[in-house]
């Protein structure tokens, strides 16, 4: 399938790039969040992850010296004693931490890709809206709902309009960890919010539903659109499953569990239709369980965010 | 610090909160204002008004309001002379901004809902209701789902965050005498004279009034019914038969039994959609243990996907989905479609 739809991130004018050349990175917080994503990193052709920073030692550096990255407990203090620096930074922190680090990476010029719930830069979804940040000092990963879910309403906004749009995440209650647990209304703002700025819909909710089930439940998300009576259902179908391919190029276990399903118009929805999107998000295994989705694609398109800006980079200076 | 009880058993009803998923959310001011004026005038304490998923539910999810649920708080807190108001909020579908805007359309209480093993998810909604001087209570939703001790460690969570009353509750209707029995008596164990214990009963399999009577026998203070048992599922503890049977056992509840009985019989009972029973679909919640909200959905998505609702609601009870997971029956019903088709094809 090709791009109707326009912009495809991972664009083939990377043939033109010289593929020796490499875009340094560090990880800064060697928890999780970053021992997953250095596995993803060090997949990278164009990226290089050179430094793990930590605040004290931890399995987490252990791990990462042991992937052959040099890994340090002296903070960002130490990390902005490097010489060179690193050209890209991503933060698997706090958003207390990132807040605090954050000036201190601009200053230095170093571009921060920001996993943390800070959103201080943009908030960026690969295959949505990353294009018109490729250059962005900061960029923030919104949440992992966000990621799983705004393609989908980009995907329906791109062809019809969206008055409403409303996801519903279910994570693994052992892949929620206490930062999440203790800010969950921070999930459902800003997911909510990013729903409607990013994915295009004028009016945006979230809810999260943590269920502990055992063995864990695989990461869902249900997408709801409320859409015209007359919407064009074809392209609704056809834009939703080219955008599926398109995330899965950097989360392959991204998958629809139905078609669309689209319902009729009622009343109480203001005479509108909808449509309903069922995702079952499976991560990669890297470091983090395959049940957590949630965790592996904020991971996966942090690495995918990353690869962009380097291919930037790279093309920049070809 | 708990309360002070006025009266041996606080009782607490749930028709305009609970009922509202019976009602698929349709409540009118009207039948608001006529219902808390009934309840108030009767003596009851504790009116709760909010949507059936708590601040926040309207939504494609679990069912759009007819009627803002701000509206209808503020038009409760007008109606009531005696009676407080009280709200219901599940962390991860209702806010701290939320519990705001249904403090200032006043609501005096906050009832903090989590599945009986996430308790860990409401301290924020807590601390912020201690904030706004609210009232608390603290809902362990399915709590068949856990063990009595580990029930009474998340009671725990919630008192340490400021709750003033952690709840049994029963959202499958699945506790049969023992089970409730074993624990409340974990729940008072662990709270001690901090806070109160309360039940919150479905009628899934008839055990909402007896489970109340044993839940007071041992310590239980803060008991829910709805009129009618307008409620989830086949409904909530009847607020009526509560009333009756406290009355009969010399239990002081503060409420007029034949006011309740002319609230329910009167009022309520001419704006029923249908009265909630026991019928195929809600005895299986009960059975299997499935959140009894799942009802009215479930018998939607058996009717658009042409499979038996109680079908679906046995497949959520397999999969363990949890309060919330609405969605997740739409999910169920195209499987059991898909599965169907096979079958025949």
């Amino acid at each position: 399938m090709s791009g109707t739809f326009g912009f495809r991130p991972t664009a083939r004018a990377t043939m033109l790039v010289d593929m020796s050349a490499q875009v340094t990175a560090a990880i800064v917080g060697p928890g999780n969040i970053g021992t997953d994503l250095l596995a993803k990193l060090q997949r990278s052709k164009v990226i290089d992850v050179r430094h793990m920073v930590g605040v004290v030692e931890s399995d987490g550096l252990a791990r990462a010296r042991e992937a052959g990255v040099e890994a340090s407990a002296g903070g960002v203090d130490w990390l902005l004693r490097q010489d060179p620096l690193p050209q890209l930074v991503f933060e698997a922190t706090s958003a207390k931490a990132h807040q605090a680090n954050a000036p201190r990476y601009a200053e230095a010029g170093i571009q921060a890709v920001d996993l943390t719930p800070a959103h201080l830069g943009p908030m960026v979804c690969p295959p949505v809206n990353l294009r018109d940040h490729l250059a962005a000092p900061n960029v923030s990963m919104i949440t992992c709902g966000g990621q799983a879910t705004i393609p989908m309403v980009h995907a329906v906004s791109r062809v019809t309009p969206v008055p409403y749009a409303e996801i519903i995440a279910s994570i693994a209650s052992r892949s929620a960890g206490p930062g999440t647990r203790a800010n969950i209304d921070e999930f459902t703002h800003i997911t909510g919010r990013a729903v409607a700025e990013v994915g295009g819909a004028a009016k945006g909710k979230a809810i999260i539903v943590l269920n502990p089930v055992e063995p864990p439940m695989i990461m869902r998300d249900t997408v709801f659109c409320m859409i015209g009576p007359d919407a064009d259902h074809g392209g609704i179908v056809r834009s939703v499953h080219e955008m599926v391919a398109q995330v899965q190029e950097y989360v392959p276990g991204y998958t629809l569990r139905a078609d669309p399903q689209f319902d009729e118009p009622r009343q109480d929805w203001g005479g509108n239709a909808r449509v309903a999107l069922f995702l079952e998000i499976k991560g990669n295994g890297d470091y983090l369980p395959e049940y957590a989705g949630n965790l592996d694609i904020m991971t996966a398109a942090a690495a995918q965010v990353g690869e962009l800006m380097a291919r930037a980079k790279l093309e920049a200076r070809a | 610090m708990r309360p002070e009880l006025i009266h041996d058993v606080r009782i607490i009803d749930t028709t305009l909160r609970d009922g509202s998923h019976a009602m698929a959310h349709q409540f009118t001011e009207t039948q608001v204002r006529d219902t808390v004026r009934a309840l108030d005038q009767a003596g009851v304490e504790v009116i709760e008004v909010t949507h059936g998923d708590g601040l926040g539910g309207s939504s494609f999810n679990y069912g759009f309001s007819h009627t803002d649920e701000m509206v209808l708080i503020a038009a409760a807190r007008e109606e009531a002379r005696n009676a407080k108001i009280a709200v219901l909020l599940v962390p991860g579908i209702g806010t701290v901004e939320d519990l705001k805007r249904a403090r200032d359309a006043g609501a005096d209480m906050v009832r903090v809902a989590t599945h009986c093993t996430e308790a860990d998810v409401s301290p924020q909604h807590f601390a912020a209701a201690r904030e706004l001087g609210m009232e608390t209570a603290g809902f362990l939703m399915m709590a068949h789902k856990t063990s009595p001790e580990n029930l009474a460690k998340q009671a725990r969570i919630m008192v340490d965050a400021g709750c003033q009353a952690p709840y049994v509750t029963d959202s499958a209707g699945a506790l049969l005498m023992d089970d409730g029995r074993a624990r409340f008596e974990a729940l008072v164990a662990e709270v001690g004279d901090e806070a109160w214990v309360g039940y919150h009963g479905h009628q899934n399999m008839s055990f909402g009034v007896a489970n109340s009577v044993i839940g007071y026998e041992v310590g239980v203070r803060y008991i829910d019914g709805s009129l009618c048992a307008l409620g989830a599922g086949s409904g909530n503890s009847p607020t009526e038969v509560l009333a009756a049977v406290f009355d009969r056992l010399g239990i002081e509840t503060g409420v007029d039994v034949s006011g309740l009985l002319d609230a329910a019989e009167e009022v309520v009972r001419p704006y029923l959609p249908r009265w909630p029973k026991m019928d195929r679909n809600a005895i299986v919640q009960g059975w299997a243990g499935v959140y009894s909200s799942f009802l009215l959905h479930a018998e939607r998505a058996g009717e658009r996907y042409k499979v038996p609702a109680h079908e679906i609601l046995r497949r959520c009870g397999e999969l363990g989905y949890v309060g919330g997971q609405e969605d997740m029956i739409i999910d169920v019903a195209i499987q059991l479609a898909a599965e169907r088709e096979k079958g025949h094809g």
